[in-house]
């Protein structure tokens, strides 16, 4: 378990690993949220291509860091979730608030699936 | 029916034993031959009812956690994960997804919503005072099936 995250321009990208539970949820969480909070972002994108294992644990921080980013008034999505963690996220309905794998176009419309982040390409 | 082959793990309830158990479980599922999915969900339903073990069964304190795994000749995999915590007041409040008795920690309350749609059945007993039983049963079917 570990995070590495990057800022591009008012975007806060946070590359997780390995296995996400309840022994490793803490130091992730404050980890992203100190990198949020420091740089003042108001956009977080988590990025699962390299979560082997998540548990509801995992839940609990993609659901902690959307409260955060709606008290800061911005926004986050989840990129990269492979079929079996996507599981666990859609039995606790993380599907309902859209923000699995959903690109954000710059003109703040919602982009289509499958279609390239035009913001996180933009901000390269 | 008797299990053709079984496995007891015991284990100090601290939360870097959550990874340990739900490998060594897996590792023991391996010789059913499971689909990648399988091995997955049983991954995550151990890893949740042992997570609950630590964090509410030995809130406080460090206990032991007990699990005794069996493989049957139907293919069929039974999961027993211990403690002698606290114990359940109300299970079937415990059991309501979205509840939790520990939000400060950002528990999500899903840990029994997951074990239930990931395994075949889910059995659970507790005392309190004396600790709570999860049950955990899951058929693995065959590939060429």
């Amino acid at each position: 378990m570990a995070v590495e995250t990057e800022l591009l321009a008012g975007l806060v990208i946070a590359r997780l690993s390995g296995d996400i539970d309840h022994h490793g949820a803490k130091p992730l969480r404050e980890a992203i949220d100190g990198a949020v909070i420091a740089s003042g972002a108001r956009e977080l994108e988590l990025d699962f291509r390299d979560v082997s294992f998540m548990d509801s644990s995992g839940i609990g921080l993609v659901m902690g860091r959307y409260r955060l980013m709606q008290e800061l008034g911005g926004q986050m999505w989840l990129v990269n979730v492979a079929a079996h963690l996507k599981k666990v996220m859609i039995l606790a309905g993380l599907d309902r608030l859209s923000i699995l794998d959903k690109p954000i176009r710059r003109d703040g419309k919602e982009g289509k699936p499958g279609e390239p982040n035009q913001y996180h390409e933009a901000a390269i | 029916m008797n299990p053709i082959n079984t496995m007891k793990l015991q284990f100090e309830g601290r939360s870097v034993n959550e990874a340990f158990s739900r490998t060594a479980v897996a590792a023991f599922v391996t010789q059913t031959d499971p689909t990648i999915e399988e091995l997955s969900d049983i991954k995550t339903a151990v890893s949740e009812a042992v997570t609950n073990c630590i964090v509410h069964g030995y809130r406080d304190t460090l206990g032991t956690v007990y699990i005794t795994a069996n493989l049957y000749p139907d293919s069929r995999i039974t999961i027993k994960i211990r403690d002698k915590g606290r114990g359940i007041p109300d299970i079937k409040k415990a059991m309501e997804p979205m509840f939790t008795t520990a939000p400060e920690e950002e528990r999500a309350g899903l840990g029994f919503a997951v074990m239930q749609t990931l395994m075949d059945k889910v059995k659970v007993t507790s005392k309190e005072g004396k600790g709570t039983t999860v049950t955990l049963e899951r058929s693995i079917r065959s590939k060429g099936e």
